[in-house]
């Protein structure tokens, strides 16, 4: 673990300031991911910008009925926010289905978004990696593939992102509010989080200095009817192998209106607009769920240490889908 | 020779850990956390290479680093005076032999400036690919020649037993059986993780030093490093009352040990202090080597085996073999005319394995119950009636009779208790909201042996009060509790009369916690003991303590039966499980052992050590995996995050009860081993339940659900 100076910034501006004008400055939410990169020596800035104290730690009511989350508040405060939980059960139920209560107490939303890959390659500064640093090569591809991404890849890399609250706030088509040197702007979750390319080191669209403020989460009636599943090695403390968030909206037996998103399969959480189009207007049936959702999958390309994801991924869709219906009756 | 005797006192009540209410507030102190004054901090430099050479150090810019005392390498480390145990032998080379290997360490004023300043020094190496597939293809596969307790023990395997042994001619009989099974299973590597890393503080003071190290046996430990630095064993004081979690990792702490002692060297009169990290453990502190283990089975019609042959290949590491018995309960456990069991090694290009809770046993094991359930459906029985109809009269091999073996007693019981009776065999047939359910059993075995080198004074004073010293280790399993009960029967007083002094060498010498032969031991010794007290106040003093107290030491002493019987414990294992039809995930939500480990010292301890064993094995069958990447030679998932062991939420129901008997053969107390019998058979009862439920057979571990998708 390099040295490094830590600094309180005195507001949202001096803090996007500071780090925009020094490329070895990095923003600190919780740290509960930046510390273990930095004792790894995967990540190394030279000064820490606390941002902790300048963003808003509250969820606030907007004015279209939607809720905008301060980038400071807590992933258990937000797990635990009554209007989340019956407004979006998947949002809450997403962040209940990841770290461990120590974590979630301490960690922001903000941060939650801005993790970085578990993809142990990149954990380890003794092996190749493009993401840690570029035109070094991929180890995963050919080394332990079990968490790699199958969708969305490229052969530089296939690392996956790890949140679940990102998965959620995908779906409902959650957006992003920033604050940056040239000014303010709104960035859809979707869009936030790239696919890697030929650029694997860029996890976000984000500029240098640009500071996430606050999430804000449209109002959207069949969020709450929703899930969210994780399915994991283990029951609990464990990142996603397949996990998906998922809104229905059933009416005659006809989806009306469907949202589906998944995680552990992408470099970003992967919002299955395919399935959602073939879904809006056909019969709720197990055979359109499973149709929309290896329609979804057809585009996988695994690897031979993941090639179980797509089919635990379309299984899983579909139960989940089929659930959602039996809820809806 | 009268073993037992039935005098009831303090043996077989369920008393709260001594050590308990210090642990609860923090006081029990652990290796790392004496407070010592003015500490310098070690951190050490592990290869970045598996195989090659160092070729160069650059050691200018840590050096430079203010705070920093010494940056320890090959180069400048102090040559041992023995370098006989590759493991204690650290920085004596250029050469490197698996990735992780320790080649050097930073000693500073702060643990921060030690760690920035590791991270500064410059190694470069002259690399050579490593070679570490397992595969039972492989040419250099060899008998292996492990030196049992480096040296001390006679035979081929870490136990001291023979890589191979034979009766009667299993390849006639496999050609003629009625009923044939042959079938390979493999396990995977599995890391050491206890709760408390490994952590040694070192203190010099001219040639004698102190060292503060979480040990699984003080006396061992320092023999082996008194040795390696030369100096006279009493020059070395090792302290270690409390240990956090050792499974078998904290036997020989030899290279971090090492590391410490040559670290404080360079900080003459500062306690130098070293803990592992979580990611550095899995390059240095060992793990249970993967296996790949060929089954063949024959029997008649009725499931009466005429034939069992068992051939396991496993890993070893090429700078130092270690072999470990995972055919060791094979031999034991059913009754064949014709047999055979081999064991092949291939040396390998990674770190040192080392004994792991069952070790041999439980993989063996898992093989070994898993095709007898295989077998069971071949012939179309019950797997409980199998077993019964292969327990075997005497020893199978040696033909000796068990002291006791109440493994159908154990099977009857646990299948009363869990409910089998009625089970439909049929797989696969029962489903609940999505979940596949299931049932399976499977038997444990673990022998009791008794390790030499204890010995125990015990001190009377006028008021009454007696201290028993022995240098024996808890290392989280109860022993404090467990021998001040036993000291206390012994001397037919109450365990407030007794106070117990264990973990240091400046008492009386003991053999390490291991094997599940701590208990055997520690308290045979404690017996002997206790009866020349009492016989030496009686016959000198008429009963009447002198003013200045009277003491009574003795060794352990001989016991004739060791050689009349075979010692083992027994216990059957069953285990309910769920798989989810559309993923495979698989929950655990019943597991229930019933044991047969003779006489229960403490039934609380005892308690908390099966379902700990139970809960063990269960994470072994689910989720224990270390992945080694064959390009680098290392583990990749080297964290807590992504080396899976079993969390609370995959730990339903654990029930373990036990047999209430007494082993008349095995040491006064009539106890048998406890500590590992519980792991033996957990996976295989969980891969059995498994196949139940969904109809297939996962043969190699861990049971992920990418092997149940269908």
């Amino acid at each position: 673990m390099k040295p490094f100076r830590y600094q309180r910034a005195a507001d949202v501006a001096s803090a996007v300031g500071l780090v925009a004008e020094n490329p070895r400055a990095a923003f600190l939410g919780a740290g509960t991911n930046l510390v273990d990169l930095m004792k790894m020596e995967v990540a190394t800035p030279d000064v820490l910008v606390d941002v902790r104290h300048v963003v808003s730690d509250r969820i606030e009511e907007l004015p279209d009925g939607g809720l905008r989350v301060g980038a400071g508040v807590t992933n258990s405060e937000v797990a635990a926010d009554r209007r989340i939980r019956r407004r979006y059960p998947m949002l809450s139920q997403a962040i209940l289905a990841g770290a461990s209560y120590q974590l979630r107490n301490l960690a922001t939303t903000g941060g939650n978004l801005l993790q970085r890959t578990r993809c142990m390659y990149f954990r380890d500064s003794q092996t190749p990696c493009n993401k840690r640093e570029p035109g070094s090569g991929c180890s995963a591809r050919g080394g332990a593939e079990r968490d790699l991404a199958i969708l969305g890849t490229s052969e530089a890399c296939a690392a996956t992102h790890p949140s679940d609250m990102a998965v959620a706030m995908a779906a409902l088509g959650a957006v992003v509010q920033t604050q940056a040197p040239g000014g303010n702007r709104a960035i859809p979750v979707l869009h936030l989080h790239r696919l890697p390319g030929d650029e694997p080191e860029r996890d976000t669209v984000l500029e240098r200095g640009e500071l996430i403020t606050a999430v804000d989460l449209p109002p959207l009636p069949l969020a709450a009817h929703s899930r969210y599943r994780k399915v994991r090695d283990r029951a609990s403390y464990a990142f996603a192998l397949v996990s998906v968030a998922a809104a229905l909206d059933v009416s005659e037996g006809v989806v009306q209106d469907v949202r589906l998103a998944l995680g552990g399969v992408a470099h970003k959480p992967w919002r299955a607009v395919v399935a959602e189009q073939a879904l809006r207007g056909v019969p709720a049936t197990e055979y359109a769920f499973r149709a929309a959702a290896e329609a979804e999958l057809d585009a996988a390309v695994p690897l031979p240490g993941n090639a179980f994801k797509a089919p635990v991924a379309v299984n899983t869709i579909v139960g989940m889908l089929l659930a959602l219906t039996q809820e809806a009756r | 020779m009268t073993l037992t005797n039935d005098r009831v006192g303090a043996v077989g009540v369920p008393l709260d850990r001594i050590d308990g209410p210090r642990k609860v507030r923090g006081a029990a102190t652990y290796a790392y956390e004496w407070p010592l004054r003015d500490p310098a901090y070690l951190y050490p430099l592990q290869s970045s290479v598996a195989v090659g050479r160092i070729t160069g150090v650059d050691a200018t810019a840590a050096l430079a680093e203010p705070g920093v005392l010494a940056v320890l390498t090959h180069l400048n480390a102090p040559r041992l005076a023995w370098s006989g145990d590759p493991e204690v032998a650290v920085l004596q080379s250029d050469e490197v032999a698996f990735r992780g290997q320790f080649v050097g360490a930073v000693i500073a004023d702060t643990l921060e400036t030690a760690r920035y300043a590791a991270g500064l020094v410059r190694m470069e190496y002259d690399e050579r690919p490593p070679d570490v597939r397992l595969d039972t293809d492989r040419d250099d596969l060899h008998r292996p020649r492990h030196a049992a307790i480096f040296g001390s023990m006679e035979g081929d395997l870490q136990d001291g037993s023979p890589a191979d042994s034979a009766v009667g001619d299993l390849d006639a009989e496999l050609e003629s059986a009625a009923v044939t099974l042959d079938v390979t299973y493999r396990t995977p590597i599995h890391h050491h993780n206890p709760m408390e890393p490994h952590t040694a503080v070192a203190v010099w003071n001219g040639d004698d030093a102190t060292l503060y190290c979480s040990s699984q046996g003080v006396h061992l430990t320092r023999q082996l490093l008194a040795g390696a630095f030369g100096i006279e064993a009493e020059r070395l004081q090792l302290v270690s009352p409390h240990v956090g979690g050792a499974f078998g990792s904290k036997v020989y702490p030899a290279s971090y040990a090492t590391l410490a002692l040559m670290g404080a060297q360079l900080a003459p009169g500062r306690p130098v202090k070293f803990a592992l990290t979580r990611q550095q453990m899995f390059a240095v502190v060992g793990y249970r080597p993967a296996s790949v283990q060929r089954v063949r089975l024959g029997a008649d019609r009725e499931g009466r085996l005429t034939a069992i042959g068992h051939d396991v290949v496993q890993q070893t590491a090429r700078v130092k073999e270690y072999a470990e018995q995972t055919v060791g309960a094979t031999r034991a456990m059913y009754a064949a005319p014709n047999r055979r069991t081999t064991t092949r090694v291939a040396a390998l290009d990674l770190p040192v394995p080392t004994i792991m809770r069952g070790p041999g046993e439980s993989t063996g094991m898992f093989a070994i119950e898993s095709a007898m359930d295989e077998l069971a459906s071949a012939v179309g029985i019950d797997p409980i009636e199998l077993r019964v109809r292969n327990e075997p009269r005497t020893h199978p091999e040696s033909g000796l009779p068990f002291s006791t073996r109440e493994l159908v007693a154990c099977l009857r019981e646990g299948a009363r208790r869990f409910g089998w009776d009625g089970r439909d065999p049929a797989v696969r047939t029962r489903r609940e909201a999505g979940w596949l359910t299931g049932t399976g059993v499977a038997a444990s075995i673990y022998p009791s042996p008794r390790l030499p080198g204890s010995s125990a004074t015990i001190r009377l004073d006028a008021g009454g009060g007696y201290t028993v010293e022995i240098g024996a280790a808890d290392i989280g399993t109860g022993t404090w509790t467990a021998l001040t009960q036993i000291a206390a029967e012994a001397l037919e007083v109450t365990v407030d009369d007794v106070t117990l002094r264990i973990g240091q060498t400046s008492l009386p010498g003991a053999s390490s916690a291991g094997f599940s032969s701590g208990i055997n031991c520690w308290g045979t010794t404690i017996y002997e003991a206790a009866g020349r007290l009492r016989a030496r106040l009686e016959s000198e003093f008429g009963g009447t303590v002198p003013a200045e107290g009277i003491e009574a030491s003795a060794d352990m002493p001989d016991n004739p039966y060791v050689s009349q019987y075979a010692m083992y414990s027994f216990g059957a294992q069953f285990a309910e499980v769920r798989v989810r039809e559309d993923t495979g995930e698989v929950r655990v939500p019943r597991l229930l052992g019933v044991f047969d480990v003779g006489r229960v010292i403490n039934p609380k301890t005892a308690c908390s050590q099966l379902i700990g064993g139970m809960t063990q094995g269960l994470s072994m069958a689910l989720h224990e995996e270390s992945v080694v990447d064959p390009r680098f030679g290392h583990v990749v998932n080297n964290d807590f995050a992504a080396y899976h062991v079993a969390s609370n939420a995959d730990v339903g129901s654990v029930e373990a009860h036990w047999l209430e008997e007494r082993d008349p053969y095995i040491n006064p107390m009539g106890s048998k081993g406890l500590g590992e019998v519980c792991i033996v058979g957990t996976a295989a009862a969980i891969a059995n339940a498994v196949h139940h439920a969904t109809g297939i057979r996962v043969r190699d571990l861990p049971i992920t659900l990418d092997k149940l998708l269908s």
